[in-house]
Parts: structure tokens; sequence; C-alpha cells
């Protein structure tokens, strides 16, 4: 069954129509990745997605899990299983990255019914979660993101998904800025989540990731619509060829 | 103006006129001659200028004229000791360690007051006993560096102080445990004002922290008008807070004047949760080279409730270095107001200097006013100031949304995190304890932060 179905999606920001009509489909177990040049409306859909103040959706539908995913807070977008990992992780002094993700993880739990994880279990559950994304324990006690390196933030991403465990993940450019051995790391993380009960998106403008973070499917997202999907040959295309030609292409079909 | 008839409104500074008068003839008659001249000094400061108004520049944002109206009685006429140390427990710092020195009223409380390990030479307690025992101890310092001039609050401390902290550490000497010095006020029917008076002397290398707390222990209108004067020798060390929990129906105008020798440490905390009306000067002179000062302030404030910060720091000596950071949390119809000002003398080369105050209205009623100064004559300096007014970052709400906090809780969170880098910078540990957990009964939605602690 699909996970997600984004059906004839229009969104603007500040008044700016940027999604003109997004169609996508993912089903649990699955990886997409979303690319395309700058400006195409790629981080506007994973933003509208999470449900980001100030991205207005002005026409289409989004089912998650069969359910209206638009119609929800962006709380409960993550109580239900959605995580959006940040192109630009917000910086939070005075908020303790292990305090942080224990009340997020919480508040997770009482949504579902579960009961919530007191400071022990927390730690036992995080312990190793911090040694796959290498992060030294330490981290846990440093305020959120502040003064985090570029890739000790996008670490402390992929970290707070593995903490979390979102049923759909969506990666807004988690590859970029990162230099090859965090990027490894990166992939190392979100792969093994990889699983039946999941399905992740990775939205990239540069197909280095998709080496290591393999997907089952490759869209192209132009002018504010999918132009063009296919397999992992696709995204080795559009490394050689650049995204010109896939407009060009979506512009005669008169896409 | 035929035939209407003028009643000339009272002039608000008689009563203290007259009651200054009547306290010459009796409890003042047996002072020492240098202090009942230095009263009456405090008095005809006071006298010429009377109340400031909102058009001194130093008082534009708070007009004094509820206070000035009001008619207080004197505290020294209340009762003083009466009060039983449970009574007390919920403005002390629980697991408090160290010596504690208790004013009820203005009066100090001996009942209450408990001195331990102190080392030998320290001296600390009741500033009108000391008076009593020692005049020359308190005569070399008192009023030398607040001075009545230019304060017509400090100038009414002068005239009609009472008692307050005497704390004298002799050179080389440490104390560990700080001193928390805590002056309370009780409920009386009619609105009574007392005049807290701080000595704090700290010899060459010598070192200690002290706590100064006002606190109301009724909901009650009442006037504290205190002065804290704070004496630094070369090479020492003086760790001051000031925790201000006032009744939030009081009135509260506070000096701290520190003065500062040569290579000398000093830090204030500055917490501002009580009071209606309240004003914070706090004034500092480097008299020597390489100095340090590190002041931090916080003032949350909710209701209609007024809080007022001036900050005056005189570089007036080389290579003396101050770092400031003032944060307001001001939620309701409330208004926080901070006013800082850096002079830089003439001589004072290699000054590094820095001032910052930032402010969060949590209501679209609530108002804050800003102005960092900086007046700079000399010409190699590193000074640089800054404030900021706003509302929570929504980027950073809808991070912690994202993750799946409620908005309310996001927003309680952030909060709580924008006035945790001024608590984080109390040492002590007991009242860095209270102060976080007060600090979340006064802001809104504190419930998720509290859970998650």
């Amino acid at each position: 069954m699909a996970l997600l179905e984004i059906r004839n999606l229009s969104a603007s920001v500040t008044g700016k129509e940027i999604l003109k009509g997004v169609d996508l489909t993912v089903s649990l177990g699955e990886v997409h990745a979303i690319m395309g040049p700058n400006g195409s409306g790629k981080s506007t859909l994973a933003n509208v997605l999470a449900g980001r103040p100030n991205y207005e959706v002005t026409g289409g539908s989004v089912a998650y899990d069969g359910k209206d995913l638009l119609a929800m807070k962006p709380e409960n977008r993550a109580r239900e299983g959605v995580f959006l990992a940040f192109q630009y992780p917000v910086e939070i002094p005075g908020v303790g990255n292990a305090y942080f993700l224990k009340s997020a993880l919480n508040a997770i739990r009482r949504y579902k019914g579960q009961p919530e994880l007191d400071a022990m279990e927390f730690m036992d559950l995080v312990k190793d979660k911090t040694k796959l994304l290498g992060l030294d324990e330490s981290f846990l006690g440093r305020s959120l993101n502040d003064g985090f390196s570029g890739g000790e933030k996008k670490r402390n991403e992929i970290f707070q998904m593995a903490v979390l465990e979102p049923r759909l993940a969506v990666l807004d450019e988690t590859d970029s800025g990162l230099d090859i051995d965090a990027l490894k790391v990166v992939a190392n993380g979100v792969n093994s989540m990889r699983g039946p009960d999941r399905a992740i998106v990775v939205v990239t403008h540069y197909q280095r990731i998709l080496d290591y973070i393999v997907p089952d499917v490759v869209h192209v997202l132009a002018n504010g619509r999918i132009a063009k999907s296919g397999g992992r040959d696709l995204a080795i295309e559009l490394e050689k060829r650049g995204y010109a030609w896939v407009e060009e292409e979506a512009a005669a079909a008169g896409r | 103006m035929r035939g209407a008839s003028f009643v000339a409104a009272p002039d608000p500074r008689d009563p203290y006129a007259a009651e200054f008068a009547n306290l010459e003839r009796g409890a003042f008659a047996s002072e020492p001659e240098w202090l009942r001249a230095s009263r009456r000094q405090g008095l005809d400061r006071f006298l010429e200028k009377g109340f400031p108004t909102t058009k001194d520049e130093a008082w534009k944002y708070t007009n004094v004229a509820p206070i000035a109206r009001q008619r207080f009685l004197p505290a020294a006429q209340l009762e003083g000791d009466g009060l039983s140390a449970e009574r007390l427990q919920p403005i002390t710092f629980s697991q408090y360690e160290g010596s504690r020195l208790v004013f009820v009223n203005g009066h100090y409380a001996p009942r209450l007051s408990i001195l331990k390990e102190i080392p030998p030479g320290v001296r600390a307690g009741s500033l009108a006993k000391m008076l009593a025992w020692d005049p020359k101890a308190v005569e070399r310092h008192l009023g030398r560096y607040a001075k009545p001039e230019g304060n017509p609050f400090a100038a009414l401390n002068a005239a009609f102080l009472q008692d307050g902290a005497f704390i004298e550490v002799p050179p080389q000497t440490v104390v560990e445990q700080p001193i928390h010095v805590l002056f309370v006020s009780t409920f009386h029917p009619t609105p009574s004002v007392s005049y807290p008076r701080n000595l704090i002397v700290v010899g060459d290398e010598a070192q200690v922290t002290v706590t100064e707390s006002y606190a109301g222990l009724d909901e009650g209108v009442y006037m504290t008008n205190a002065v804290t004067e704070a004496i630094v020798g070369p090479s020492g060390r003086l760790d001051h807070y000031k925790l201000q929990r006032e009744s939030e129906k009081a009135f509260h105008v506070g000096t701290l004047q520190i003065h500062q020798e040569r290579g000398s440490v000093v830090s204030d905390n500055s917490i501002s949760f009580g009071g209606a009306l309240v004003r914070n000067d706090l004034n500092a002179w480097f008299n020597g080279e390489g100095g340090e000062l590190s002041l931090y302030g916080l003032y949350s404030t909710h209701g209609t409730q007024h809080v007022d910060n001036h900050t005056r720091v005189d570089h007036a000596k080389p290579a003396c270095t101050s770092r400031e950071l003032y944060k307001g949390i001001l939620d309701g119809r409330s208004r926080g107001i901070f006013y800082g000002n850096v002079i830089v003398h003439q001589d004072a080369q290699k000054t590094n200097a820095m001032q910052t105050n930032k402010n969060l209205l949590l209501s679209k009623d609530a108002l804050a006013d800003s102005t960092p100064g900086l007046q700079i004559l000399a010409n190699d300096v590193k000074c640089k100031h800054g404030s900021s007014i706003g509302q929570l970052d929504e980027g950073a709400v809808f991070y912690l949304r994202s993750r799946g906090l409620d908005a309310d809780a996001a927003r309680a969170l952030l909060t709580y995190a924008f006035a945790r880098e001024i608590v984080d910078q109390v040492k002590v540990a007991a009242m860095h304890a209270v102060l976080s957990i007060q600090l979340l009964s006064r802001l809104p939605h504190m419930e998720v932060v509290r859970e998650a602690l």
C-alpha cells in the first residue's frame, strides 16, 4: 500500500507559486530520490510535507497512510511518523540535545498511548545511536545545534531520525556541505534505517549521495512538477548531462 | 482666576522632612557626628530636587509618581523578629549551605540568621550592630562610593538608613561558602518603607560570594529602598547576586555601587521577578588597572509589572574588561527597560567592553525599551554593544514542532532556553536550583519543561 500519495499538489511561498501540480506515490520499504535544479521546488515540497507555516498549499492533496496529511498540525505529522531532516537545522542555545530529544520522543509516545521513557531508559536507547552516527556522547549535553559544524548538524538530524524512528523520512539536501567522510557516516545512518516498515525520500541536487544511499526510484522535479521518473540510472544520466534536457523534454511534452 | 480657590498640592517631600526632624531628635541623636552629617547631607540632597520625574533623562521611562504620592510608615516602627523559620522557607535556598543574615522589615533577625564556617578575621553581620561596636570600620566606607548626588532614592537611603549587612573580608582570606543576605517584608495594613544598607568590603587578594535577596512574604504594598556599596581591593574577588522577589504590589528601588581596585574580579547577576514598580541601578567604577567585571541580568515580568535596569560602568583606568548581558522576558502588559552606559575615560587605553541587551516579548501588549550606550574618550579600546527586542524565532518553533512538541511546549522550551543563559551563570548551586524552579512557575506553559527536566 502507498504510504504517501501526493496528487496534483500546488503550493506558494510568500505569494509566489512554487509547486504547480506534483504527483508522487511512495510505498513502504522504498527509497525515492527527488532531484532537480535550484529553485525547482524540492525544498518547498519537503517543507510542505512537514507543515512549515507560511508555505501555503493552493491545491491538490496529500494522503499519508490514508489520512489527510495537510489537515494535520506539524506536531501531529511528526507523531504520526513524518520526519523532515532539515537543510538548515536551527541552532537553539539553552536547549540541550538530550533534553530536547527526550521531550520529543515522549510527546510522540504519549500520542501513541505508549509509556514515556525515563532518563535512564532514554539514555540506554540513544547510546548506540550516537555511535552509529559517530557522535561523541558529550554531544548529548550540548545545546541543540549550537555552534555545531555543518557536518555535525546534519549528523544530528539523522541521529534524531534514528531515535524517533519515523515511518516516512524526508531528507532535505542532507548531503549539502558534507565532506566525503561525513557523507558516508550520514549515508550509513540512513541505510541502517531502511526496511519494510519505512519509506525514505532523499531530496538532493547532486547524485553523489545516491552512490551511498541507493534509491529505488529517481524523480526529477522541474518548474514545480515531476518532469521525469526512472531508476538509479536516471540519476547517473543527470550527473552527466545536467538538468536542462529534462526541462526541455517536459516542455516539449507540454507538461 | 477670580472666584477659584486653590489648595496647593501637598509637597511629597514634606513627610520625609518631618520624619527626619523627629528622628534627629530621637534615634539619630546618639549617633556619631559623621553619620548624622551624612544623613543630613542625604536629606538635603533629596529636599533640593525631590522625586525625579520623567523629564529627567535617567528616569524618562519610569514614572515614580505612585511612590511620591504614597505615604509610607517607616518600617523601623514595625515588628521585626516575630517571624518563624518555617514562614521563611519558601524564600530561602532549600539546600542552602553557608551563612545567612536575615532582616525582617528592615530589622536584623538574629534568631533567623546563621553564621558558620566563617574564617577568622571575617566580619559578617548587622550594619547597625557594627555601627555600635566599631563605628570606625563603617565610617571608612559608608557613603563614600554611593553618593547621594544624582539619585534622589540613594539620597533618601543615606538619610534614613537603619540596618543591613556588613561584610568585611580581610586580605588574603577566602570565604568558601556564600553568604546569603535576605531582606523579608511582611504584610502590614499601612504601607511601610525600609532602607536596607549593605557594605561589602573585600580585602587584597580576598574572595567572597554574597547573595542579596529581597522578598515579600505577603502580597502587600510596601517600599524597599536599598543601597549596597561593594569595595573590592587589589586582586580581590567578589561574586555578587541580587535576587528581587518582592510582592507584586511592592515598590523596589535599589542601587549597587561597585568600586574595584587594581586586578580585582567582580561579577554580579541581577534577577528581577517581583515588584509592581522596580528600578535597579548598578554603577561600577574601575579604580585600578586590569580589573574585570561581568554583569548579568534577567528580568521576567507579567501583568502590569514595570522593571527598569540602569547600569553604568566607568572605565577610569586602563586595561580593564567589562562584559554585560541583560535579558528581559516580558509578558502581559508589563514593561521592561534596559539603559546601559559604558564610559571609557580619557586615559583608559586597552579597555575591553561589551554590552548586550536582549528582550523577548511574549505578548503583544508587553513593551521593552533598550538603550545600550558607550562613551569613549580613549582611542585604543575594544568596545561593542548591541540590543534586540523581538518575539520567539518562528523557525525555531517550527523545528521543535516538526519533532513532535506541540506549539505551546515549543514556545515554553524556547522561552526557558532564553532565560537559561543568565540563570546558568549562577554558580551557587542551591540558588541555581531554586531559580530554575521559580522560572518554571513564572513563565507560561512550562509543564512540558518541568516534565523533561
